[in-house]
């Protein structure tokens, strides 16, 4: 553990930072400084950051700072959802393909051909849209045009393995098939698929917070940064503080995630430079 | 590419098509928005309830799906995408009106991000574990983070806003109105391209020519620009091509920002407005050109690497 630590001090850094940045949304409540995201007085609507107002005050006269904590919870969470959906339909669709193949294979991978064939975020888009605005929606869209990369991916790490002697001997020796795909395939596969799913994080994020900033993300009253940029994008002139705080977020969590899951690939795919 | 190898792919991309539409059309099928209702909303005078249901046998909304879907997709493949509910025109005149404006902005953003990328992913390499790589890839590293609409909006705000050089909307097609949303496409591109160059441009670089040529004494320079370049351009070109297809779904938070005329924010308002017929004619026309694109990057290889030519 020590000598990890030293090898890898930039690491435990970034670790710590998403560690920072999990407590923040956990503890929103208590970092707020005991303004509520969603109430709002209009006497105090657009104020200049100030010491009652951290970041200043919406259109609404809601506490911008209140808004960008809680805001951290919803991308958290929503961006999670995605990467932890997609991974499990990846890895179980993926893995399930390479070893079966036949009419499975086929449809699965057909399916995935057509994917990626297509620009995924117009999809997204046009899925998140029609079935109408909320987070839920853009979650579900987001992973339905990203999971194929994840089942392609299980696929042909699977496929490597798939007719290795050692599997054939597991076969003849009597295992049966959830063994194997569980103590063989799966071992096989995960380390590659982890390390996509957290480098994805990142990118994630952009892509939900770019539908919530279209309007097919968040709804009205969620402190969601997207949709806080979005909202505070018509006080440009005249409040320019609503449309800094919340993209500044997004990039931070955004850089962090990404410092991460580059580091995380340094670790454990020593390959790659 | 040999014309069977062409062949299967014309047949792939129909495939996929196929594919795409049903999807699209499952997908306005299943949507919780009534486009009776809305397109009544869109004129003004909400009727009754039996007036809409007449409407909705009068349109064949209340028929079986598979029965809507053959029938739509036939219309389709005969050039009829139907008219769109809240503008009521034909869906191929609107999104042929619009398609020109995106096509326009994404050649000027891949423009840009050329510009930019080509000499510092070139730098970056050349430089590769100096300080100046680094810096290089320190920018491209943040810039790959920053969410696009974030510095669309920020620029406005810098340069319309403050400085007021530049209109706030873009209604129009001239340079003036294109420069802010183009810049704001280019620069995630860039950052990512950047890379992408210097990659490329390493790989080349380990290459045993490289040696030798350093060996018989010819500059280095000339290396670079003469050998190197020319032989890193093939990934560069899938790449290129891969972008200009995620710029199709990316123009819209751009558009949308700038108010500029084009496909991106024509489909943002159809799904506001719940208009299926304009949603699902999108949707297929981005893919397709998305497809053909890629095709026509593949089929450049014949031309730009004798090696592929070869092959076959």
């Amino acid at each position: 553990m020590k000598s990890f630590a030293k090898k890898n001090p930039a690491f435990l850094l970034f670790c710590f930072c998403i560690l920072l940045i999990v407590l923040v949304a956990v503890f929103a409540p208590f970092l707020s400084g005991g303004h509520d995201p969603a109430e709002g007085i209009l006497a105090n609507a657009l104020q200049k950051p100030s010491g009652e107002h951290l970041f200043g005050t919406d259109k609404l006269g809601r506490d911008l700072f209140a808004r960008v904590i809680y805001g951290t919870r919803t991308s958290l969470t929503a961006a999670f959802s995605v990467v932890v959906i997609i991974f499990l339909a990846g890895t179980i669709l993926g893995t399930l393909a390479g070893y079966f193949g036949g009419a499975v294979d086929m449809v699965i991978m057909r399916f995935s051909d057509m994917m990626v064939s297509f620009p995924g975020m117009v999809l997204a888009i046009a899925i998140a849209g029609m079935l109408g605005a909320s987070i839920q929606n853009a979650v579900f869209a987001i992973s339905a045009v990203s999971w194929t990369k994840y089942a392609r991916l299980a696929r042909s790490l699977v496929l490597k393995i798939r007719h290795q002697d050692y599997v054939a001997a597991a076969i003849v020796t009597g295992s049966k098939t959830p063994y194997i795909l569980t103590k063989y395939m799966l071992p096989n596969v995960l380390p590659t698929l982890v390390v996509t799913g957290a480098t994805d994080i990142g990118s994630m994020m952009l892509e939900l917070a770019g539908l919530s900033f279209l309007g097919f993300g968040a709804k009205a009253p969620m402190p969601e940064w997207g949709l806080m940029l979005n909202e505070g994008r018509a006080y440009m002139s005249s409040a320019p503080w609503l449309m800094i705080f919340p993209g500044l977020a997004i990039f931070l969590v955004v850089v962090i995630f990404n410092l991460f899951g580059d580091s995380l690939r340094d670790i454990l795919d020593p390959r790659d430079e | 590419m040999s014309f069977k190898q062409l062949g299967r792919r014309l047949v792939q991309i129909f495939a996929v098509l196929i594919g795409i539409s049903f999807l699209t059309f499952l997908l306005t099928y299943l949507a919780p928005g009534d486009p009776v209702r809305t397109m009544y909303a869109a004129t003004g005078v909400v009727p009754s309830e039996e007036v809409m249901q007449q409407t909705r046998e009068e349109m064949g909304l209340d028929r079986p799906f598979f029965v809507q879907y053959a029938d739509w997709l036939s219309r389709c493949l005969r050039g009829d995408f139907g008219t769109s509910y809240s503008l009521k025109k034909p869906v191929l005149e609107l999104l042929g009106s619009r398609l020109w404006p995106t096509i326009k902005l994404s050649l000027l953003s891949v423009f840009l991000m050329l510009t930019v990328s080509i000499p510092f992913g070139m730098l970056a390499a050349v430089n590769k574990n100096k300080w100046i790589d680094g810096l290089v890839r320190g920018i491209t590293f943040l810039g790959v983070s920053m969410p696009n609409f974030w510095v669309g909006l920020l620029l406005v705000s810098f340069f319309c806003v403050k400085l007021k050089w530049l209109p706030v909307v873009s209604a129009d097609t001239t340079f003036r109105n294109m420069i802010l949303p183009a810049v704001t496409l280019a620069f995630a591109m860039s950052a990512k391209y950047t890379r992408q160059v210097r990659t490329a441009v390493l790989e080349e670089l380990n290459q045993d020519y490289v040696i030798g040529a350093r060996a018989r004494g010819i500059q280095e320079w000339k290396i670079l620009w003469q050998n190197v370049f020319p032989n890193s351009l093939l990934p560069l070109i899938t790449l290129l091509g891969l972008s200009i297809g995620s710029l199709l779904g990316g123009t819209a938070v751009a558009e949308v920002i700038f108010s500029y005329p084009g496909l991106g924010s024509l489909a943002v308002s159809a799904i506001t407005s719940y208009d299926y017929p304009l949603v699902q004619g999108y949707v297929l026309w981005t893919a397709l050109i998305y497809m053909v694109i890629n095709l026509a990057v593949d089929i450049s290889y014949n031309f730009i690497d004798p090696r592929i030519r070869e092959k076959r």
